[in-house]
């Protein structure tokens, strides 16, 4: 499941609803990426996430798909939010469930990987020398990488 | 065509999005990229570049070579950073 929106999510709720009605899952890996105050030693007083509604959803579909396809996977998740958020405030949360931690570990690692490389957003940082458009990491790009030769 | 730019393309071209008729002889995403600067400095200054732009085509990454149709969404962009 995907869900691309500005409004805050809540992982209790989202992993319950998940595992409710499911009682073959044994594992549940989450994982939430935060807006942080400082980037590259400058500080920052909030974050705009602007994307492309359509291919947005489009990309998270077909990275939720190909996990599906590596891993017996029981239930996912991802949440992105857009919009302007504060440090502190939660931007991703991805959340697998399988029957085995292994399974639910390495999909949920792919997917913030394949995320960050794949889904069309683009983070503007709020400084006091004004707004500040993030640079693509190397580091991502290598992680994203990793899955391909295996 | 509908074309779309984000990010600081968006900004630096100053739109979001337009609608343009291709002209005779615009095949490729790379012909398209060596024509649209053509069009003013604020599309020559954003897509010089090259190396920093994404291209998608109905909302499919695409490559340089890629054919474009009259009918097709044409999305340019810098990497991604979300997540």
């Amino acid at each position: 499941m995907i869900r691309v929106q500005s409004e805050d999510f809540d992982l209790s709720l989202e992993v319950r609803k998940l595992t409710e009605e499911n009682p073959a899952i044994g594992a549940v890996t989450a994982f939430i990426g935060l807006v942080r105050d400082i980037a590259g030693g400058t500080e920052i007083s909030s974050m705009t996430l602007e994307h492309y509604p359509g291919m947005t959803e489009k990309m998270l579909r077909e990275i939720e798909t190909e996990a599906h396809q590596r891993w017996n996977l029981d239930a996912s998740l991802i949440i992105h939010r857009y919009g302007q958020l504060a440090p502190g405030d939660q931007i991703v949360l991805v959340v697998t469930c399988s029957k085995h931690r292994k399974a639910a570990f390495e999909s949920c690692e792919f997917l913030m990987d394949f995320l960050k490389t794949k889904a069309p957003f683009w983070k503007l940082e709020e400084t006091p020398e004004g707004g500040k458009w993030v640079d693509a990491r190397d580091g991502d790009t290598k992680a994203t990488e990793r899955w391909l030769k295996s | 065509m509908k074309i779309l730019y984000f990010a600081w393309l968006r900004t630096e071209i100053g739109k979001s999005s337009e609608d343009i008729s291709l002209p005779a002889g615009i095949q490729t995403v790379n012909d398209l990229l060596n024509w649209l600067p053509e069009r003013g400095n604020n599309y020559a200054q954003a897509l010089q570049k090259r190396d920093l732009l994404r291209i998608a085509i109905n909302q499919d990454y695409a490559d340089l070579d890629q054919k474009i149709h009259d009918s097709d969404e044409v999305a340019i962009f810098p990497p991604v950073t979300g997540g």
